[in-house]
């Protein structure tokens, strides 16, 4: 388990980064992969996370994503939110520098 | 500088055609992130929070015009305009993708460069001073030991597979601008008794969650045992250095276990082993081909006093001030050494963008004999400038934002990338120096305090240096919310010192503040001519400490 994830987090979302690129992609209801956190399948209580987690799996085996981790989000008015900065920042970019990562496309 | 022979061109292009194809199988799924990782590592490709890192190393920091162009291609080509200097005198790409890794590792080669050997638990890239070659009180030209290092160090069979990461720095004299005793080895030249360069031997020193300062295991080597020296060093490290846990791994921890007479007492037992086989004494005549790499650059003959330096000096503030902060002393008259800051206001430490490398290479090139070095400390120095040409320069450089003048004040930082790229990151490193680069942007206010060396890491890894800032600053996060620790105190130079905790972190709205607050103590407390470390290692942490917590 990434030493990133919380472990008593209830309330949790599943993130990797693809192979070819190394884009941060968050696992879907559908069991695709998003570039969107506003994508993601939220998953609630310990099974349910387990459960999510295990559907990201074959896709390490099939080399699409690597590094696949729960980390904790909470949602407010149907938008998901990480919880921490690291995961923030993922979503987002580098604070330092509006103009890449996601926050520059928009979504 | 150092050119290629068959060897070294053979090597890079046959490493880059073998990364190549583990890549290719990688991307059609023939191999595992398991089986890559270390594949990729060895090859400088990290997977960090938004995407790949490309580690480029620049032995000891040298680069020619045509190589930091390549640089400028690399940055604009394959990733996002720019790239980042490092401590370590290299260069990282934040953005590249791993099906154009093999492309950029293709274009680097036809420049002689490449990524081998910058991760790893293997001998990393050898740094050394930037004023290699320039300045004065030097014993001899430590590129040249960097470079004969280099080669004994490049694909080492036995020193491939070490307990874990291993780092060596190498001076050219007594004053330390390589933070050597901060090193796995670092190395001092030293007069030999036979008038030939020797070398002192600094073993066991580090930083990260552990910090030591190299104790000296190593007297006045002689300049064709030195190989033999290193081999002894690392071997007794192989031998008996840790693999059963990641945090004691370092051969710092290997020294401080069995004491530095234990440590010198084995590394002889095996130097003397070694010299028995007879195997590796370094010839005189490979010395003087490498040495030759690295004679004088073809000086005018000018005298040392410029009055076009003077008149413009006169007649331009700005400029006076770049010279008083950036302009070291050249042993040649006429000449000075130049050194570029990467920190300027609001910017961020040790990015350049593509145009800049551009316009630094053709700088270089036009000023410096094609010739420039990445400082550990993320600047860049122009070894060998004609006073004449100074306020030329130093134009051009405005013009594309790199003729600040702040080079050690207080808004000269070392910076880790930190959480905003940083996947091992607690905490983010870049905004923290840049509110600390604005509070203090005021340039008489800077040379009022004159020299205070900020460094400032993201997490315990202590890449930032924060334990040997004279403020040094330390990330860390708490319950997901990030607080900053604050040292003081630290020094990478000569007389080196670990920095001292001096209290409870701060919350990121706290720091600047508290920042402030340790200069206030340090100008109210200092004596004439007394730098912060100076005061700091006359008064103590107390006064500090006191005045910082006072109204919390």
């Amino acid at each position: 388990m990434a030493q990133h994830t919380n472990k008593r987090a209830t309330t949790q979302s599943v993130t990797a980064n693809r192979l070819i690129d190394g884009e941060v992609v968050y696992l879907t209801a559908a069991g695709e992969w998003s570039d969107w956190l506003k994508d993601a399948a939220v998953a609630d209580g310990k099974e349910a996370c387990q459960a999510l987690l295990a559907k990201a799996l074959p896709f390490v085996a099939s080399q699409h994503i690597v590094d696949p981790y729960l980390f904790e989000i909470s949602v407010e008015d149907g938008v998901i939110i990480p919880s921490s900065v690291r995961e923030k920042i993922r979503m987002a970019g580098p604070t330092i520098r509006l103009d890449l990562g996601k926050q520059a496309v928009g979504t | 500088m150092y050119r290629y022979d068959e060897f070294d061109t053979q090597l890079v292009q046959e490493r880059v055609a073998q990364f190549s194809g583990q890549v290719a199988r990688r991307l059609a799924g023939e191999i595992t992130e398991d089986q890559f990782k270390p594949l990729r590592l060895m090859n400088g490709v990290y997977l960090q929070l938004h995407a790949y890192m490309l580690r480029v190393a620049v032995p000891y920091g040298t680069l020619s015009g045509k190589q930091m162009h390549m640089l400028a291609h690399i940055a604009r080509k394959y990733d996002k305009g720019y790239g980042h200097f490092t401590t370590r005198q290299n260069i990282q790409y934040n953005w590249p993708t791993l099906k154009d890794i093999p492309a950029i590792l293709t274009d680097l080669a036809s420049v002689e460069m490449h990524a081998i050997q910058t991760s790893g638990n293997c001998i990393r890239n050898v740094t050394s001073d930037q004023y290699a070659g320039a300045a004065a009180e030097e014993i001899d030209d430590p590129r040249i030991w960097s470079e004969i290092i280099r080669q004994w160090s490049t694909f080492h069979p036995e020193f491939t597979y070490l307990p874990r990461k291993f780092k060596i720095a190498v001076a050219g004299m007594h004053t330390d601008r390589a933070a050597i005793r901060f090193h796995d080895i670092g190395i001092e030249i030293v007069a030999g008794k036979d008038g030939k360069p020797a070398f002192d031997i600094f073993v066991g020193g580090g930083q990260g969650r552990t910090p030591m300062i190299a104790p000296l295991i190593g007297t006045a080597i002689p300049a064709d045992d030195l190989i033999a020296y290193l081999e002894a060093t690392l071997r007794v490290y192989n031998m008996n250095g840790r693999r059963d846990n990641l945090y004691k791994s370092r051969i710092k921890i290997l020294v401080h276990a069995i004491g530095a007479d234990e440590m010198r007492r084995q590394v002889e037992e095996e130097f003397a082993h070694v010299k028995e086989q007879g195997a590796l004494a370094l010839p005189e005549a490979e010395i003087e081909r490498i040495r030759a790499y690295f004679s004088p650059p073809a000086y005018e003959t000018l005298s040392d006093t410029s009055a076009k330096l003077d008149q413009a000096m006169s007649a331009n503030k700005a400029f006076a001030n770049w010279v008083k902060t950036n302009i070291a002393t050249h042993k040649q008259p006429g000449y000075a050494i130049a050194n570029i800051s990467l920190k300027p206001v609001g910017g961020v430490a040790g990015d350049a963008s593509a145009d800049q490398m551009d316009v630094i290479a053709d700088l270089a090139t036009a000023y410096s004999f094609d010739e420039m070095r990445i400082t550990h400390e993320q600047n860049i120095t122009f070894a060998h400038v004609k006073k004449d040409d100074l306020f030329a320069l130093w134009q051009k450089l405005e013009d594309v934002g790199l003729g600040t003048s702040n080079l050690a004040l207080i808004t000269d930082h070392i910076v880790c990338p930190g959480l905003d790229y940083c996947a091992l990151a607690n905490a983010r490193s870049i905004p923290i120096s840049q509110q600390i680069a604005e509070c203090f942007a005021d340039l008489d206010r800077q040379h009022n305090i004159g020299e205070l060396k900020i460094k400032i890491s993201g997490c315990i890894n202590a890449c930032g240096h924060h334990h040997v800032g004279h403020i040094g600053i330390l990330g860390v996060d708490k319950k997901g919310t990030e607080f900053y620790q604050i040292s003081l105190g630290g020094s990478a130079d000569e007389n080196a010192s670990i920095g001292e905790i001096v209290g409870p972190a701060f919350t990121e709205d706290e720091l600047v503040g508290a920042i402030e607050n340790i200069v206030e103590t340090y100008l109210s407390t200092r004596q004439t001519d007394e730098r912060f470390i100076d005061t700091y290692r006359r008064i103590g942490k107390d006064p500090f400490k006191e005045n910082l917590y006072a109204t919390r």
